[in-house]
């Protein structure tokens, strides 16, 4: 078979500090007389030494240039990351991103100073409102956590508002991203965990048992996990409005519905997106993300402030009485709002439908694929990603065996044991980039590992062989806590 | 549309395989009445020809983003090597994942392993974790961790000379935690926290924040505020807003705090109208398990290679769910990258260098305004590369008239302070030079009453 993982060259990088010469410099700064820092501040503010490696600018180039190499990328090729949606980041996001007129801006600029930044900003909470199908739509969080920090925040404020401060719960399924019960107790709501059924979904009758007048709302993440669309969201909405609660949207899975269905439409009162994901941002190796948050009508006034509007032909800021409040310094992260915004005027409505079509397509031929091969513990149809487990992985090979040796094969591994309702998960979402040739390869590298377990085990446990370190020892590293380095820890 | 490879030949053989007949059959889970039958209102698909002039027009509207600028309040124009973003423009950086896979992701993790050294180190602190989103949600986040350990001591105390959006964010997250958050007043002629509010701090203390240089670029008595939480148990939190300033400052370590964070914008990082930034966050030893965020660490592989994984990993949201340290996941990674990059590049002397070139300018502005206009220097407290003004009349006047001349001049107070219609905070680093500093001093003098 012809994978893309073939042996590379790489070059060995010691540490920054390794590299350290007393006396090299990688700085180029003007010539300034020099003068004490005695002269001018007290002895008890100044700092005694500093303790910085000194590199030549050779040696800075060097060392991130190969340090890079021990990195896969989205650019490298395929990385099915379920519920990460790992699509292309567009080259063209970066140069707009890098154009002085925006990313000179200062935050404290006089606001007729800013309309370009404003106006984009204004454009981008109308456009999200719109594809969501929301009222108004906050550019403040930071990440998508933080997004599910406000949400519930919004939901918070709103009960308070009504003088329903028993309603201090929040229902979240089992199959629920860990971020939905760590969200609900930073805003002080106790969680209950609520078990899915033996599809995976939602069982509304389950969801009417528990609902109460101390139920603040539920998180749903739909489709969920598993990919799996519920199919009941209308009678479930309705159930938890009847209740006198909120439904809380986690926009994780966006992708799988953009420009084909919208969640404000199956009665979602509030929903963050992740730009990062959906909106084709990057990830940049563990953030910037940014994580916007729409809501319905009647919770537009508890967003989290400021707000962009549009007075009098000027774009500017407003605060709301009723606000949650601030959230974090200034107005979130718009250089990564910046790149989504590009991405959109790229889409355009014309193609923004077909985002949601075709990943959903690449995830049904994946699973048409590897069905035979692989098993699916809820057997329901699915949309953007699929789940499948490790029971049919002879020989004692594990999911993490199989995503070990999908590295040797020149893949990212997808997901593993997640979501943690299926048994050693493997959780595949290969999102509307991927060409159908990427798709087959990746499929035939799949099966090829399941028959290697069969045949030759060996061969997937010491997985992987190709590249410069294989399966680090976790435990040791938790246990003696090596965080930063020290000479003596070689 | 460039980004979606899959041919309508494709689509075919792949919908035959899959064994339906069309796309929306796929879609069949999905309620009808749920489906959008229509376009949704969004603008017309643009080339990137065309997004790039539309891009462009909109830039020109962000004239600030061209006028010499003399404000920071938390964010700060510095010089970044060109090599930064060169390097930060590597796809292995910045289109990579979180590394949760340590075999493919050796680059992002020795990255932030050598992140986190510097970070400490520039801290004087033990332990720093791989980012945070920005300054405030790191301060807030140092609260809620101060909470937690401090169990039924549940005040809260912020100086009041931090930046007023670290405060606001901390009473959001708080609400549920705290009893009380209460807020050590200014001295007026020193630009620091009173002496006298010190006295405040009591028994039921968590935690005691304060900033420094401070909101108003005063450096506080750090060290008796740092006292003052120690000797009521209270953990000793500093904030750095202006992180370049620890290339010449004592370090948060030095004053024996347990816990420091900031914002490391500053670090060669663009303004970007604010974000992304990155906040940090820097604690002791002992209390490492209850950090929030993501952690590296040094292990070995199982063919003894030193090598490095994500660590600790007991504290988060994926593993502990409702009873993690902190929700945090996706932090700010590629920035954590960049000012990795940054500081590996100016190194031990370049950073002195470049807090030198900062205090000198800041120290020469001052002298100038106040031989050379009627403005006075408002606070007798020591700062760094930010100060506060008094002008005549108000300042939200003298920056509309400084900005007809195209300079903006500073933050005006009142724009977060009641009552400080007269105050201008200004900030110069050394992407100024004297010349633009003598020009300050020119414009300034003539829009506040000429020369004196």
């Amino acid at each position: 078979m012809s994978y893309p993982g073939i042996t590379d060259l790489k070059l060995k990088e010691e540490t920054l500090f390794e590299r350290s010469r007393p006396g090299r410099i990688g700085y180029s700064l003007p010539k300034d007389d020099t003068e004490n820092v005695e002269d001018v501040l007290p002895e008890e503010l100044v700092r005694k030494d500093l303790d910085l490696p000194e590199l030549s600018e050779v040696d800075v180039v060097r060392h991130y240039t190969r340090l890079s190499t021990y990195n896969f990328s989205i650019d490298h090729g395929f990385y099915p990351l379920g519920s990460c949606t790992m699509k292309y980041n567009p080259k063209i996001n970066e140069v707009i991103a890098r154009m002085s007129s925006f990313s000179n801006l200062h935050p404290e600029a006089p606001l007729e100073d800013a309309q370009g930044t404003l106006r984009m900003m204004y454009e981008m909470q109308e456009m999200l409102s719109e594809i969501g199908g929301f009222a108004a739509t906050t550019l403040n969080p930071s990440a998508g956590a933080q997004g599910e920090y406000v949400g519930l925040g919004i939901i918070r404020n709103y009960f308070k508002k009504r003088g329903e401060t028993q309603r201090k719960k929040i229902i979240i399924p089992d199959s629920a991203h860990g971020t939905n019960p760590a969200s609900s107790a930073l805003n002080g709501f106790e969680v209950i965990v609520m078990k899915s059924n033996e599809k995976g979904k939602v069982c509304v009758d389950r969801l009417k048992e528990i609902l109460n007048d101390e139920v603040a709302g539920i998180m749903l993440t739909n489709p969920n996990t598993l990919g799996v669309f519920e199919s009941d969201i209308l009678e479930i909405t309705k159930a938890v409005h009847d209740a006198g609660a909120l439904v809380y949207g986690d926009g994780a899975n966006m992708n799988a519905i953009l420009g084909v269905a919208r969640p404000g439409d199956m009665g979602i009162d509030v929903l963050h997106y992740n730009l990062h994901k959906t909106f084709s941002t990057p990830h940049g190796g563990g953030g910037p993300g940014a994580g916007p948050v729409g809501v319905c009508e009647k919770l537009v006034k508890f967003l989290p402030d400021p707000f962009v509007a549009m007075k009098d032909g000027q774009y500017t800021f407003v605060n709301s009485d009723s606000s949650m409040g601030r959230i974090r310094s200034f107005y979130g992260n718009v250089g990564v709002t910046l790149r989504a915004y590009v991405y959109l005027l790229e889409l355009g409505k014309e193609h923004i439908g077909k985002v949601g079509e075709n990943a959903v397509l690449n995830a049904n031929y994946i699973k048409a694929c590897l069905k035979d091969h692989f098993n699916i513990q809820y057997d329901e149809d699915t949309l953007h990603e699929v789940v499948f487990d490790d029971s049919r992985l002879p020989n004692h090979v594990t999911t993490m065996d199989l995503a070990k040796a999908l590295i040797d094969r020149g893949y990212h591994p997808p997901t593993v044991y997640f979501p943690i309702i299926v048994h050693g998960a493997i959780m595949i979402e290969p999102t509307e980039t991927e060409s159908k040739e990427t798709l087959d390869s990746f499929a035939e590298a799949m099966i090829d590992i399941a028959k290697k377990a069969q045949t030759d085990p060996e061969s997937i446990l010491n997985a992987p062989l190709k590249t410069a370190i294989s399966r680090p020892d976790e435990t040791i590293a938790a246990r003696k806590p090596i965080l930063k380095y020290c000479p003596e820890s070689d | 549309m460039r980004y979606f490879p899959i041919t309508d030949k494709e689509r075919t053989e792949m919908l035959e395989k899959i064994g339906v007949s069309s796309v929306k059959d796929l879609f069949k889970p999905v309620p009808s009445e749920l489906m959008l039958d229509e376009e949704l209102d969004l603008p017309e698909a643009k080339s990137e020809m065309e997004i790039i002039k539309h891009m462009e027009e909109l830039g020109m509207e962000n004239l600030a983003s061209e006028m010499p600028s003399f404000q920071g309040g938390g964010i700060y124009r510095h010089y970044c090597p060109s090599l930064v973003d060169q390097l930060l423009l590597r796809s292995e950086f910045y289109t990579s994942y979180t590394p949760y896979q340590p075999e493919v992701s050796q680059g992002t993790l020795q990255t932030i392993f050598e992140f986190q050294t510097m970070i400490s180190n520039l801290f004087g602190m033990p332990v720093s974790n791989a980012s945070m989103y920005d300054g405030a949600t790191a301060a807030a986040e140092a609260v809620l961790m101060a909470l937690k350990i401090a169990r039924k001591k549940k005040k809260v105390f912020l100086a009041a000379t931090m930046h007023p959006h670290y405060i606001e964010t901390i009473k959001t997250y708080v609400e549920f935690f705290a009893d009380s958050v209460e807020l050590l007043e200014m001295d007026d002629k020193t630009g620091k926290v009173k002496e006298s509010e010190l006295a405040r701090i009591d028994d039921q203390a968590a935690c005691v924040l304060f900033q420094y240089p401070n909101y108003f670029g005063v450096i506080e008595d750090v060290h008796a505020l740092a006292n003052a939480a120690r000797d009521k148990k209270a953990l000793v939190i500093p904030v750095i807003a202006e992180v370049t300033s620890l290339g010449i400052l004592t370090t948060p370590g030095d004053i024996g705090a347990d816990i420091a964070v900031g914002e490391g914008q500053a670090l060669g990082m663009p303004m970007h109208f604010g974000g992304p930034g990155l906040g940090l966050f820097t604690c002791s030893d002992k209390l490492v398990r209850k950090m929030p965020g993501r952690l590296v660490g040094q292990t070995v592989d199982r063919n003894g290679n030193s090598c490095y994984v994500l660590t600790l990993a007991a504290r988060e949201q994926h593993i502990k769910r409702e009873k993690a340290t902190s929700n945090i996941c996706t932090n700010q990674g590629l920035m954590a990258t960049s000012a990795a990059m940054y500081l590996a590049t100016m190194g031990k002397s370049g950073l002195k260098k470049v807090a030198m070139m900062n205090l000198k300018r800041a120290e020469y502005l001052k002298k100038k305004i106040v031989e050379d206009t009627a403005c006075k220097i408002r606070f007798d407290g020591p700062t760094y590369n930010e100060f506060t003004i008094t002008v005549p009349g108000s300042a939200k006047d003298v920056l509309e008239e400084m900005r007809a001349e195209g300079v903006i001049c500073g933050i005006p107070a009142l724009r977060y302070f009641d009552g400080m219609d007269d105050a201008l905070i200004v900030n110069t680093t050394e992407m100024h030079e004297y010349d633009d500093l003598d020009s300050y001093v020119e414009i300034l003098g003539r829009v506040t009453g000429g020369a004196k």
